[in-house]
Parts: C-alpha cells; structure tokens; sequence
C-alpha cells in the first residue's frame, strides 16, 4: 500500500515529488484532451490512513480527522468513519469528495433498500462491502475511479466483518486492516497485538491498541494529525466517538543526537 | 528536492486500473481426477494484504477454476462464469460439461480483448468420458487441454518442476520400461504440496495458506482421499463427481 | 374474487350507453332506465361477449377492467397447483396434464434460484418470461449484494411488472399465475402472484382449474400446518390437490409434481445443507402418495361446477 493516495493506481513514479510535497494541482496533468474525454484524475484534498481491528465483541476501526492538500494541513476537523445502515461501519482514507460522494450512495441506497421496503430485510456489512466492491470496480473499469480505500467493519447475528476495498475494486479480508500508510506502520503492530487474540481482547484493550498505533503515525506520518475518532460496531450497535486528542510526549528528541540541528 | 526539470517535457500519469496480487496456482490432471491448487496469499508490492484469499473456486462438481493476477478482475471473473453456469443450469437442468466451459472462459477473456481481464486462468475438473482434464489460459482466452499447468508469480520456479515429474522431461527411462502416463493421485498430492512449500521457500509473493481442490470422476473409489488430514467434501451428491479441499498450512515468512 | 359471467343482452345496454349522452346515477355507473329503451346494437356488435374489454385501460361502468378479470379466468383454465407453509418448510404441489397419449406432461414448477421456486397455473409462454426476469432479479441480487434476493422483494417485483400491463395502452396483461416458494432470513414463504398485479403471502393456498375445492380442503386443515412436519404438510397437499380431480380420475406419479424448500425430508437422499428448492417427479414421489389417505365417499351430488371453471379432458 503506497503512503500518497496520489500515486494509487499508478505506475511507480519516484523520480517526480517522490513525498508529495507540492500541492496537488501543480501535478503534471495528461496533455490536453485532443484525444478524447480524460476521465484521468488525482485525489485533491485527501485522508489518511484508516486502521480496523476485530476484538472479542466486534469491529473497532480508527482514523484522525486531517484532510491535507498536498502537504498543506488543509481541514482539521474532517470525519472519516460514517456508519451506514445499522449494522455497519465504513472508514475511508483518499478523495474526500469522491468519499463524501460515496456517502451519499450509500445514503440513498439504505433510504431505498431499508427505509422505503420496511420489509425488514435489511443489508448487513458484506451486502454493503460487495455493493462498495462492485461499485468501485466499475467505476475502476470506466478509467474513472473513486479514489479511495475504505475499510467496512460490521456485526451481524453474532458475526464480526471486516474487509477492505479501494479504487481498484480489489478487496480482502483479514482480523486487522490499515489503509494507507497506516499499512506499513501500523499493519505489522497490529498483527502483533491482535492475531490470536481477536476473541478475547477486551474493547479497552482494543482501544489502547488503536491509540498507540494512531500515536506512532502521528509521529511518523507528515500527513497525519493528533485529533482522531475510534468507531466500534458490535451487538450494541454503532458507535463513533467525539473528536478525541492523541497523548503525545516529544521529550525524547532532546537525548537525539547524530543528525538535524544540534551544535555539538 | 525532487527533480522538477521533468516537469518540463510531457509527462504521462495515467491511472493504471490494473494491480498484480501475487500468489501461484497449479493444476495438474491424473487418469480419472484432477487436482488443482493455489495458495491463499494475497499481496501487493511487498505488503502481504490477506493470509486468506481463496484463488480456487469449485464451479459445479465436476469443474474447478483457479484464477492468478489483478484480484479484482479474478473474483469478478469467477463471479460472471458462476452466473453463466447457471444460466445453462435454468437452461438445461444439468451442470454444463467442463470442455464446454473451458470454451465459455476463451469467450469471456476474449470478449475482453481490449481491456483485459488481467488473470491467468486454470481450469481443471473431470470430461464427459470421465478422464481428468486441466485447460490453461492466457488473459485473452487462447487456450489449450494439458496434463499439468503452474501459473502465477512462481510459474517459473514450479512449471519447470512439472515438467520433470509429470512428463519425466530429462528422466531416462530404466532401460525395458517406460514413464508411466498418469500417476496415482498420492503421487500428485505429494508433488502438488512440494511444488507449494518450495515455492514459499523462493518467492516472496507466495506463502501462508495452501487450498488443493480433488475432483474424482464418477464411480472412482476414493482410495485413500478419505483419510486426508483436514479434507473437506464440496460436491453437491454423492453419486456423481465428487469435489474435496484439502487446507496446508504454508510459511508466512 | 370471482369474476361473474353477464348475459349479453344486458351489456348491450351498457355499451350504447356509451355511445349516447346518459346520465349517471349519484352512486355508480348503472345505466338509467331511459336509456335502456333505445334501438339494438347493429349485429356486428352482437358478436362480443362484453363490451369495455377491448383495452385494457378503459374501465367498465361497474368499475372493472375486464381484460383483468379474463386473465384472471385464463389462470383458472390451467391446472392446479397448491401452496402450503409450516414453520420450517414451504411445498408445491401441482397437477401436470398431457395433452393425450402421446405427449408428455406440462412442466408446472420453475426453479427461480437455489431457495425460490414457483409453480404456474395459465399460460405457460407467459410463465416463462416472468420465471425468466425473476431469474434475472435473483442473479442481480447476487452480482451486487452477494445476498439472495429477499422473498418478498421478488414477488413484488413481478406484481409491480404485471400491474403495468392493466394501466398501459397496447398492453395485455399475463395470462398466468404462480405460487412462489422460498425462504430468506425470515423463514420460509409462500406467495400467491396473480396478473392483476397483486400478490398475498400465505399460510396455503391453491390456483387453477377447480382450485376452489383444493382451497376448502385447506381452510379446515390449515391450522395444523405450522407446526407439520414435511411429510405432513405434503400429505396435507396431496389431499388438496386431489380435490381438483375430476371423479375418476387420481394423482399419480406422473401427474404430479412436488417443490419443497426447507429441510432434507427422512425420504429425500441429496439435499444441500441450505435446503434448496428442489423439484420431485416420477418414482421420488411415489413414497408420499401412498402416504394419502382413501378418500371418503361423496356426500350426496357434487354442486355443479362454475361456468369457466371446468378442467380440460385429462389423459390417463
């Protein structure tokens, strides 16, 4: 998984702003149109990585509040976890306008799948992940994607879900998921803390988990910030937290020595 | 400071809408069964994304498909083919036969030719004459009946290897016999788990999980499959074909 | 609802009604006496049954559509099929007929999809279209949500596919009825479908040619059926079914034909683990027909049937 959703779906290019550090628009676009409509596009304003993990009762996932352009910290108060329907939460990292598009599907999708039929056949977290998965997919496949990664975390009949999908429309299942960065940083700790564990780990501990994962990509990645949500799904139903801040202590940096500014 | 003089000439950053996933899977067909395999990882670039992502999927009870590549395009693949088949099932109330559906694959790759479905396709199971059969395809549908096909990120390192045990290339026989045509399925078993255990030794992109699909003709006596450590039976009767998976565990190194 | 016969010369009123300025009564449609004694109709309107029944569209003055209330008579001309639910399963039982010796017997039931199935009463042509765009809903419920299409949600599809078919010029509507089984999350079910464009759930339920005696049956035996087991509630059918035979005739295994959806039954060998829909003809249902009880001796003269409700001759 690349840290820069801009370089999603693409060919590796490291050669030009290997760290995303110009602002978005001056990316060098495809020359102009002669040949026909470009649906080619990039992610302008964008979210970081998304975290998810299964504990005992259920899903939790994780993400900050930061939408960044480029390397600008552009809106700091932006929610990337939204449930969707009563059984399921989504956390998304990329496009926040193709996300917030996708919130509006997916909004209308429960309105004339749920709330019109009051049939009481209601669509669970694999409905909406495989809905999520061919919907992207086909955008993928018109060369007009969605450019997002999106992490669906569920609980159904006593059954956790959590799976994956991004703009490709490639997706996987596993105990614990990262998007973004948060795949190489946060991933192996993850994996660490939770494989085995998924059905005795504590809601508590699940969070202590998340908070020290958030907190080393906080440390970590430039385009991340300290504020952040926790969402858990689990027979209780949904639940997404406040706004929360991440306990972070730099002290450390004093006793660095070998690089950067020091005089002695 | 990056390099901005390639700002200067044009420059292409097209999406590209494909991934490869990594993984290797194998098919390799006896006298009455065929066997097909693959491992269940699912990578991309040196991100290891699952440990559990099935890249064999039982068709009807006499066919079974084994998709390699872009994950995305495989799983649609399999789900479309699926829906075929039963269209023919509404059609014709039977399941379709496999040589018919290793020529509904060439349609549907080649329907595709200029936006492939960037999957490698194995396709292994039992005729109507009730002998084992593996067909393999390219991404765009040619496609051919062999005996044995390795496909995937370690077809490099495992074709080679079929090629020496299933059709003795580089053996001498022992003089006043022959190479036997089919081997036992034990045989197959054995070669199948050893072609997937030195592949995870060699490639980074295969490990984890290993899923070996056992098609056995109609009236074949199960001879030994039943006593299988961890075998699962998938076919729908028990007087038909008959379909079993057998889970290994690979290294998740 | 029964749709009630007219004799013609009463029609022949209402229609040039139609044509000359009438009045209406406050409360309805019926024709003022003052009209009634105008001139006859020339004779080439003689040779109609009906009048407003030409489209569809246009409602008679009693405030029916009777293209409607014909295709309902045209799911009364084919044979029988029976419905019936208990807690853990749904059946179908329908009468297959052969139009003589030499030909085979009518199919009855479609499997729609692994847990829905239907059977069919009236015009088969018509049944296959509408089987085949509930396949086609059953499979795009699959594609997109990788769930099968919730019971309910299909038959309503279909109703409201049918109910555009009384509203709109140029059409006609479908000559066919079906009982759908199936089960979802909620169970098992049982739905009536008709071509006006309505559908019912049921605990039983019977359409076709002299469906109305299959229906007695079932109104004095339905309340046992909840809690029936399979072999049971296909008795139960069995005997429904039998009612819509005419006097010599009796179900046989080649005559009849049995959808289950629920459990493996202690009689069935290959059931998958979900309980599909599976169909049963020939030698698999022998078992359940001599499970059927002699019938009684018919009190008294049968009441005679209904005009437009006679079954087809049947061969043996």
């Amino acid at each position: 998984m690349d840290h820069f959703p801009t370089n999603w779906g693409r060919p590796n290019y490291n050669t030009f702003d290997a760290h995303a550090t110009y602002p978005l628009h001056v990316h060098p676009q495809p020359s102009s149109s002669a040949d026909g409509v470009q649906h080619t596009q990039q992610p302008i304003v964008t979210g970081t990585s998304v975290l998810a993990l299964k504990y005992k009762d259920g899903i939790m996932l994780a993400a900050d509040n930061l939408a960044s352009y480029g390397s600008l910290a552009r809106f700091k108060g932006v929610q990337r976890l939204q449930a969707v329907g009563d059984y399921t939460i989504i956390g998304a990292s990329g496009d926040m306008a193709d996300f917030q598009y996708l919130q509006y599907i997916l909004d209308n999708l429960i309105i004339s799948e749920e709330i019109n039929p009051q049939d009481g056949h209601k669509l669970g977290p694999s409905e909406v992940h495989e809905y999520l998965s061919q919907l992207l997919y086909a955008r993928r496949s018109r060369m007009n994607p969605l450019w997002n990664s999106v992490l669906v975390g569920g609980f159904r009949d006593g059954q956790r879900f959590l799976a994956y999908v991004d703009l490709l429309g490639t997706t996987y299942k596993a105990s614990t998921l990262a998007t973004g960065y948060g795949a190489y940083i946060a991933q192996p700790l993850l994996r660490k803390a939770v494989e085995g564990k998924e059905d005795t780990l504590t809601e508590d501990e699940a969070r202590k988990i998340m908070e020290d994962c958030l907190r080393v990509l906080f440390y970590r990645d430039a385009r991340s910030i300290n504020q952040y949500q926790i969402a858990t799904i689990s027979a209780a139903g949904a639940s997404i937290s406040g706004s929360l801040k991440l306990e972070t202590s730099w002290g450390f940096a004093e006793g660095i020595r070998g690089y950067g500014g020091q005089t002695q | 400071m990056p390099d901005m003089s390639v700002l200067a000439g044009p420059q292409q950053h097209q999406f590209n809408p494909y991934a490869e996933n990594g993984g290797t899977i194998l098919a390799i067909a006896g006298a009455d069964f065929t066997v097909v395999a693959g491992d269940t990882r699912q990578s991309e670039g040196y991100s290891i994304q699952t440990r559990y992502a099935p890249k064999v999927f039982r068709l009807t009870d006499r066919a079974v498909l084994a998709v390699n590549g872009f994950a995305a395009d495989g799983n649609m693949f399999v789900k479309k083919v699926k829906q075929r088949l039963e269209w023919y099932r509404h059609a014709h109330a039977k399941d379709m036969p496999l040589r018919a559906i290793a020529r509904l694959i060439q349609t549907m790759l080649y329907a595709q030719r200029f936006f492939p479905y960037y999957v490698y396709n194995i396709l292994g199971g039992i005729e109507e004459d009730g002998s084992g059969a593996v067909y393999s395809f390219d991404p765009v549908g040619s496609y051919e009946r062999e005996a044995c096909r390795a496909a995937g990120a370690a077809q490099s390192l495992v074709q080679p290897f079929l090629d020496n045990q299933i059709y003795f290339k580089n053996q001498t026989a022992a003089p006043g016999q022959s190479h036997p045509t089919h081997l036992p399925l034990s045989d197959v078993l054995s070669i199948v788990i050893d072609s997937f255990t030195s592949a995870t030794e060699r490639h980074i992109e295969v490990g984890d999980g290993l899923e070996i699909y056992i098609v056995l003709a109609k009236g074949r006596s199960l001879q030994g499959v039943e006593g299988l450590r961890g075998l699962r039976e998938m076919s729908s009767r028990e007087d038909g074909e008959r379909v079993f998976v057998l889970q290994r565990e690979l290294k998740k190194d | 609802m029964r749709y009630q016969s007219h004799d013609v010369d009463e029609f022949a009123h209402v229609r040039i009604a139609s044509y000359w300025p009438r009045r209406v009564s406050a409360v309805g449609t019926r024709v003022q006496p003052s009209v009634l004694s105008t001139p006859s109709p020339p004779p080439l309107f003689s040779m109609f049954r009906n009048t407003y029944d030409s489209d569809n569209t246009v409602f008679s003055p009693q405030g029916r559509l009777h293209q409607v209330e014909y295709a309902l008579e045209a799911v009364k001309q084919g044979s029988a099929a029976v419905g019936l639910r208990s807690k853990t399963h749904a059946v179908l039982l329908a009468l297959k007929r052969s139009t003589g010796e030499l030909a085979s017997y009518q199919q009855k039931m479609i499997r729609i999809d692994d847990h829905v199935g239907i059977a069919i009463a009236g015009l088969t042509s018509d049944a296959r279209v509408l089987s085949n765009f509930m396949r086609q809903q059953a499979m795009s419920s699959r594609m997109t949500f990788n769930r099968p299409v919730p019971v309910n949600r299909l038959v309503s599809t279909i109703a409201d596919k049918a109910q555009v078919n009384t509203q709109e010029y140029g059409r006609r509507p479908y000559g066919v009825g079906f009982l759908v089984i199936g089960q979802d999350h909620t169970g098992p079910h049982l739905y009536e479908f008709s071509p006006s464009g309505t559908s019912f759930e049921y605990y039983a339920i019977s359409i076709g040619a002299r469906s109305q005696s299959a229906k007695t049956y079932l109104e004095k035996h339905y309340e046992s059926f909840a809690d029936s087991n399979l072999e049971d509630l296909i008795r139960h059918g069995l005997h429904a079914l039998r009612e819509t035979l005419q006097q010599d005739k009796e179900l046989t295994i080649n005559n009849t034909s049995i959808g289950i959806i629920g459990p493996k039954g202690p009689h069935e060998k290959v059931v998958s683990e979900e309980g599909s829909f599976r169909i049963l003809e020939g030698e698999p249902i022998d078992v359940y027909l001599k499970t059927m009880e002699a019938k009684a001796a018919p009190e008294a003269a049968a009441p005679p049937p209904a005009v437009g409700d006679e079954d087809v001759q049947m061969a043996e």
